[in-house]
């Protein structure tokens, strides 16, 4: 650590007065200025997920129409026959969430601590990839993971894909088309989403508390343990929220890194809506995912209790 | 043993370059692949040096005119969020009302629901209202989850805002609309650009929600997600790299204008 740097931090400065509400006139100000963009959610986000719901209990044909028969069967037919890919989402967009705190969490933490003048360049060049559609940053994966390629042949000969197939990961001599390629892509797809929030809460630390833990003849080890990684928790929650959430949902990387045996919930719901045109299971499908999503997310939130996320 | 300790006191800094290697590779194998010449349809293997594809960007039938559209779309949705949100935003940060707690979650929930979702829902309720999808459901689509990402921008920017500055200006005789425009507004500017940068970026690189409202309009990525199906034209990886220099060029430049006003301030 470079401890001169830090101790010439300044100390933080006197709280700005919080806005004071409520004024006496306008008592309809508010209403008007939320007028505008709650219609727009209420009409274009949650209505929405009314029709869905009444989507999802109805049946009929695409030739004959659609009625509300309150067929709840549809969920338990839709559940029965797709949980495979329920049970690969929330494994591969888990892994691929654990992977990007393990992998991110080193990269926040040099832009934050150890970066000095370089700290802007690290920021923007994470922030640069999305400007190339995500897209066709993840059809490159399919070049850099192709069959014979330099990254397959090396891991081919550290015999790392012995061990990967005989996890079930990887097939013989392939990436592409396994498990292992969906999830690389979904790391690398979600990983800014990461590190900035997790950037976000490691540059708020005080570097004097890291001096503090030396101090008191704490390693750095545990000083990492017991100081900066619990105040770093508010970027851990959000970090793997924005990660998870998206993750799960996703069908663009099993689609194209990964075969027919890898496929995710997102693919069922988007064949069946898209070409299958089998609008109840679709909805009913829909409909799981995102009640399995709300109730991850509020126990989490919960559990980690962290409240204020917006 | 020097190595070792060296190793050690550095380990963070190499782990940090490595995850950082791993999120530029794909660039760089875009852009390299930008000059490729492909025997076949696909452009995932390596042939040989050719500028073709930069000296002829529009080459390929359709991308040019996708990627127009995709403009467009991002700059009437980047609007339409940057208004709305904004107005939120404001609403959120300096009035007290009933069901805060309701619109608050109102605001969260689009940014916790996985795409896929968002996206068959909306395309519900579009069929059962029998709308033409194409242009404008996507500009609706497009609105609606940028929503939120602007109110959240904004309102960070307007609650650091020292609410002292306006009253400063009432006190000079200011009226509250000459306030507004002179003070709060130049104030909240910085949140505001941040917000509406956030929802074009979000709104041009859209593909899930797009992919279920579009009907058979082809935006950018639904071209490309099109030709990951009928073959790879070297001319996505063209605009792939021409979009990260021109985004890079504009970040780098702003940092050094701001670098040098901070410089003259001080």
């Amino acid at each position: 650590m470079s401890t001169l740097t830090e101790a010439e931090a300044p100390p933080p400065t006197a709280p700005v007065p919080t806005a004071k509400p409520a004024r006496r006139r306008g008592r309809w100000t508010p209403y008007l200025l939320l007028a505008p963009g709650l219609i727009w959610l209420v009409v274009f986000f949650a209505m929405p997920m009314v029709y869905q719901a009444s989507t999802s209990v109805q049946t009929g044909s695409l030739e004959e129409g659609y009625r509300v028969t309150w067929h709840v069967a549809t969920y338990w037919d839709a559940l029965s026959e797709y949980y495979p890919q329920f049970l690969r989402s929330v494994l591969y967009a888990g892994t691929a969430t654990f992977l990007c705190l393990l992998l991110g969490y080193p990269l926040a933490y040099l832009i934050a601590f150890r970066a000095g003048r370089w700290r802007n360049l690290i920021l923007i060049l994470v922030i640069a990839p999305f400007f190339t559609s995500f897209l066709i940053r993840t059809l490159a994966w399919k070049t850099i993971l192709a069959d014979g390629g330099p990254v397959v042949g090396a891991l081919n000969s550290l015999h790392v894909l012995d061990v990967t197939s005989w996890l079930g990961l990887t097939a013989g001599d392939r990436v592409l088309a396994t498990p292992l390629a969906v999830v690389c892509g979904l790391t690398y797809n979600f990983l800014p989403f990461m590190i900035l929030p997790l950037y976000t809460s490691l540059e708020r630390i005080d570097g004097r508390l890291h001096e503090a833990a030396g101090d008191l003849y704490a390693t750095p080890l545990t000083t990492f343990r017991k100081v900066t990684f619990p105040l770093s928790m508010p970027g851990v929650v959000s970090g793997t929220l924005l990660t998870f959430i998206p993750a799960s949902g996703d069908y663009v990387n099993a689609e194209l890194l990964g075969s027919t045996n890898t496929q995710m919930i997102g693919n069922v719901i988007q064949s069946q809506f898209l070409r299958i045109l089998d609008y109840p299971t679709a909805a009913a499908l829909s409909f799981i995912l995102m009640a399995a999503i709300l109730i991850m997310v509020t126990v989490y939130i919960r559990r980690s209790g962290t409240e204020d996320l917006v | 043993m020097a190595f070792l300790n060296w190793l050690k006191r550095h380990l963070v800094v190499i782990a940090g370059l490595l995850t950082l290697g791993y999120l530029l590779l794909p660039n760089v194998v875009v852009t390299v692949f930008s000059f490729n010449q492909p025997k076949g349809r696909f452009n995932y293997e390596w042939q040989e040096f050719s500028t073709a594809a930069w000296t002829d960007p529009c080459g390929v039938a359709d991308l040019c005119g996708s990627l127009s559209l995709s403009l467009q779309l991002a700059a009437w949705a980047t609007l339409g969020a940057t208004v709305l949100g904004t107005l939120i935003a404001f609403a959120l940060v300096r009035y007290r009302f009933r069901a805060r707690g309701a619109v608050n979650s109102l605001i969260f929930l689009p940014m916790a629901m996985p795409e896929v979702v968002m996206a068959a829902s909306l395309l519900t309720l579009f069929l059962n209202l029998g709308a033409q999808l194409g242009f404008w459901t996507i500009l609706i689509a497009h609105i609606m989850f940028c929503l939120s990402f602007v109110v959240v921008a904004v309102k960070a920017r307007v609650m650091s805002m020292d609410p002292r500055l306006e009253e400063a200006a009432r006190d000079l005789y200011a009226g509250p609309v000459q306030t507004f425009l002179r003070v709060t507004l130049p104030i909240a500017a910085p949140g505001i650009a941040a917000g509406a940068l956030l929802a074009f970026a979000l709104s041009f690189d859209d593909f899930i929600i797009t992919n279920f409202n579009a009907g058979s309009t082809v935006t950018f990525p639904m071209f490309v997600w099109g030709s990951a199906q009928r073959g790879t034209p070297v001319q996505i990886n063209v605009v792939g790299t021409a979009m990260f220099l021109i985004a890079v060029l504009f970040v780098v430049a702003g940092m050094v204008v701001t670098n040098r006003r901070k410089r003259q301030k001080a």
